[in-house]
């Protein structure tokens, strides 16, 4: 038999490197995109909010990318824009999943008028079309990239507070659950050991899916001008911000959106890798 | 197309079926039956031996991940397999049909009976209502246009059962294939669908193939048994002769593990457990379990050999071919005759100790939204350390209600339950630690009752961290000794739920529940999603539990048989009314109340001896 040791080890090995070759790909290029993103601006050729040429110039040897709507350098703008989009996207996730997974865990599991009072909310803040409620929230905290990240973690709690409730419903029935209760374990004791992880890999797949939304809410929010404000370099912002002169330098806009895609792609995969698994 | 059983080229001949997994491993190998005219063969087995994937490839289907590697399956000489799947459609209802398992699951919720009906007759282009109608009485179910227009949810189990069975006659096949048709069905309405099958064999002369793990179901209906093991017909046979006269130690110990309840005795539980569909051996498959194994067993998988006519079936129509006994045992000729068990010990003598638990006037209910239903009213009774009591009631008698109240899952409305003298609370909350520890729950599903993402070792260490206040060294200590005395291998601790068979997660379940080393064990149909070998090691287990360590157990169960074998008392529930209660041998011999009249007798046994059951 192994030490205890040596098999905690191990289990953190296994844990991390994913057990498909799609969700090895998928950690493969998320690991890529975090890499440009949070060194990317010490290669930056140029100052990315300087005006170097002419606005929309085709890449050249002096800017491999071209230049965007104010003829400023893209490569210099695609490194230095992509931590703002995981800070801010990322935060917003799991500010969503802190409020989401308390309120569904808790709903799920106790089964009394609590469950109806947080699902009933939860469902009126579903009513709303997302976008809308986010401008409205935004606004009324005022501008600022805070105020949007805190808007949009509010506009995708309640469907992960059902999500995160279904699941947590059919696992309090389960035997292992009510042992635990007849154990007299508490119910924090309960929901982090016996259904947590019963429902992470439901979870994983849908974690993926949330920040993609996070990127492109964000990123909607910042084009409508109650974000992230001009000049700073954004992947979301770029999109918008060049998609006018599409046919005059395509890579001011298509290589930010490339990077979004890739970047929500790896992470799809992961969560795909984490929620099928071997057991 | 009833007549005289019509005797030369059977009807339904299978030769040399294999069917594989997607890489390769035999699932079954090498099956040779053949089912006569107006016959019933009982195809009998384990979990895991085959005999689904087999009933489906009768019907020329293999499953998800499976594949008919080879052999040939005729009916009415037409061979089924190597059709295309249009024409194998047009096979499928014509010549054979099929009935699922779960009834339950196998109607489409959201259709009305008659259109499921409908559906299946329309497909060969028959027409009409009266038809339906028509199929629904020869199933013994009303057969008027406001029954048609039920949705299944609105039968009972037996009720769905039978429409799957009309469905499958629907386009007259000569041969219908059966796969555990009154499994999860309680006993009462189990007696009655066998009873419906049993007509629906004389009356249309239809040639049934009848699967079942259950050894006792299957021998009132069959007249000829095989039996499966490990993807292998192990043996076959007359059923009289097979039972009286097993000739594979597999078969003979099948039948030791089944308990009697019209002759209580010990049960003698099998070595060992099934191997899985990986890890089949060259050999004899049972040779790991088998105590005539030697080593001529290890290194071929032996023939089936043919021992004639068995002295059972000299008269009567069971001739050759139908009449023959095969066996694939290389030392059947040594494997010793069927012995009973030792007789039980007194049912009496725990009745003098104190109760360990006593239970007065117990009412639990369940609110629903719009009224409250009554689950269980002015239940009564004790049970003492080291005895063994036993609810029994079939589905919604309110056994598992009791339960629930005992161990503070659910709160009874009046009533006290009394723990070695004190008066415990109505919620879990509300109890000590020591309260809680005193009563320990083994919950119906092995497949639920463990956290599938918890190593088995931490599952029972936890109990005694929670419950005893051992510390995390102390409590991680004692996870050998559980395992070990319910039987199981120390190496377990380190394996996940899903790397254990069920019975194996049962065992694992009751060892948590001694991990708190209660005083009292309730065991919620412990044994019934298991196979029967399976539930005979249990019930050993629980036996050797209250004689070592005095636990006092009560045993909620549906299953007559168990009762006999384990319990010292009965509570027989009819509703949530205790309808007759008594020492086991009394209830047995002489019950009292018609519901465990009926109960007793429709409960299945094996029918040993030619002419059914006694």
């Amino acid at each position: 038999m192994s030490s205890p040791t040596t098999r905690v080890t191990t289990r953190a090995m296994t844990r991390v490197i994913p057990r498909t070759v799609s969700g090895r790909v998928g950690l493969a290029l998320l690991l890529l995109v975090v890499l440009i993103a949070l060194t990317g601006t010490w290669f930056a050729p140029h100052d990315p909010n300087r005006t170097l040429a002419a606005p929309y110039t085709p890449p050249s040897g002096r800017l491999p990318l071209g230049a965007d709507f104010l003829g400023r350098d893209v490569l210099s703008r695609v490194l230095s824009g992509g931590r703002s989009v995981l800070l801010y996207s990322g935060l917003a996730t799991l500010l969503a999943y802190a409020g989401g997974l308390t309120i569904g865990l808790v709903a799920g599991y106790s089964r009394s008028w609590l469950d109806s009072v947080l699902m009933r909310v939860v469902d009126v803040l579903l009513s709303f079309p997302a976008l809308v409620f986010l401008l409205l929230l935004a606004t009324a905290a005022g501008r600022g990239i805070g105020s949007v990240v805190i808007a949009s973690a509010v506009v995708q709690l309640p469907p992960i507070a059902r999500i995160v409730k279904t699941a947590a419903l059919e696992q309090s029935v389960r035997g292992y659950v009510e042992a635990a209760v007849a154990r007299g374990e508490s119910t924090f004791s309960v929901l982090r050991r016996e259904i947590l992880p019963n429902i992470s890999r439901t979870l994983a797949a849908d974690i993926g899916l949330r920040f993609t939304w996070s990127v492109l809410l964000i990123a909607s929010v910042n084009f409508l001008g109650l974000g992230l404000q001009p000049p700073a370099a954004d992947w979301g912002l770029m999109v918008s911000e060049n998609r006018g002169g599409a046919a005059l330098n395509p890579s001011a806009m298509l290589i930010p959106a490339a990077l979004l895609g890739v970047l929500t792609l790896a992470i799809n995969l992961l969560g795909d890798d984490m929620s099928g698994g071997d057991r | 197309m009833s007549g005289p059983a019509a005797h030369g080229a059977p009807i339904l001949t299978v030769r040399d079926l294999r069917i594989q997994t997607a890489a390769g491993a035999e699932i079954v190998g090498g099956v040779d039956l053949a089912l006569e005219h107006g016959q019933t063969l009982g195809i009998v087995g384990e979990s895991g031996s085959g005999k689904t994937t087999m009933a489906l490839a009768l019907l020329g289907y293999a499953a998800r991940g499976a594949r008919i590697a080879g052999g040939e399956v005729e009916v009415d000489g037409e061979s089924l397999l190597g059709l295309s799947e249009g024409a194998l459609r047009e096979v499928r209802g014509r010549l054979i049909s099929y009935v699922p398992q779960d009834a339950g699951q196998a109607l489409n919720p959201s259709l009305r009976i008659g259109a499921s009906i409908g559906d299946v007759i329309r497909a060969r282009g028959v027409e009409g209502t009266s038809r339906i109608r028509g199929l629904l009485a020869a199933v013994d179910l009303p057969n008027t246009d406001a029954f048609a227009r039920r949705l299944p949810h609105q039968l009972s189990g037996g009720q769905q059962q039978r429409v799957t069975i009309a469905m499958a006659l629907g386009c007259e096949p000569p041969v219908v294939v059966m796969d555990e048709p009154t499994t999860g069905l309680d006993v009462v309405t189990q007696q009655s669908v066998l009873r419906e099958v049993r007509r629906l064999r004389q009356e249309r002369g239809v040639s049934i193939v009848y699967v079942s793990h259950d050894l006792a179901v299957v021998s009132q209906i069959a007249d000829r048994m095989a039996v499966m093991y490990a993807g292998r017909v192990v043996e076959e046979g007359p059923t009289a002769d097979l039972l009286n006269n097993p000739r594979h130690p597999y078969t003979k110990g099948l039948i030791q593990s089944i308990p009697n309840h019209r002759q209580p005795t010990a049960l003698v539980p099998m070595e060992g457990t099934a191997l899985g569909v990986e890890d089949r051996p060259t050999g004899c498959p049972f040779a790991p379990r088998c105590p005539q194994r030697t080593d001529a067993c290890v290194e071929a998988l032996p023939e089936l050999i043919d021992l004639g006519p068995g002295p059972g079936s000299g008269t009567g129509p069971d001739l050759a071919p139908g009449g023959r006994h095969l066996v694939r045992c290389l030392h059947h000729a040594a494997t010793p005759p069927v012995e009973a068990g030792p007789a039980l010990g007194s049912h009496e003598a725990a009745a003098a100790r104190a109760a360990a638990l006593s239970v007065t006037g117990l009412r639990a209910t369940h609110r629903g939204r719009a009224e409250t239903v009554v689950a269980a009213e002015d239940i009564t009774f004790d049970v003492a350390a080291g005895e063994c009591v036993a609810l029994v009631g079939e589905s919604g008698s309110g056994k598992s209600t009791i339960a629930r109240c005992l161990v503070g899952l659910h709160r009874p409305e009046a009533g006290t339950i009394t723990l070695a003298g004190t008066e415990l609370a109505d919620r879990i909350r509300k109890r000590t630690v020591e309260q809680r520890r005193g009563i320990q729950y083994v919950f119906q599903n092995p497949f639920q009752s463990l956290n599938p993402r918890r190593r088995i070792g931490e599952d029972l260490a936890r109990p005694g961290r929670v419950l005893r206040g051992l510390s995390a060294a102390d409590a991680r200590a004692e996870v050998p000794a559980l395992l070990e005395r319910v039987r199981l291998p120390a190496r377990l601790a380190d394996r996940f739920p899903h790397q254990l068979s069920g019975g194996e997660r049962q065992r694992v379940a009751i060892a948590r529940a001694l991990a708190a080393r209660p005083d009292v064990l309730v065991c919620d149909e412990v044994t019934s999603a298991l196979d029967v070998s399976v539930q005979a090691a249990i019930i050993e287990v629980l036996a050797s539990l209250r004689a070592d360590l005095g636990v006092a157990v009560l045993l909620i169960t549906h299953d007559i048989g168990v009762v006999a074998v384990a319990a010292d008392r009965v509570l027989v529930l009819e509703h949530g009314l205790v309808c007759e209660s008594g020492p086991t041998g009394q209830i047995l011999r002489a019950p009292q109340h018609p519901y465990t009249r009926r109960l007793i007798a429709a409960a299945p046994t094996l029918a040993r001896h030619p002419g059914g059951e006694p």
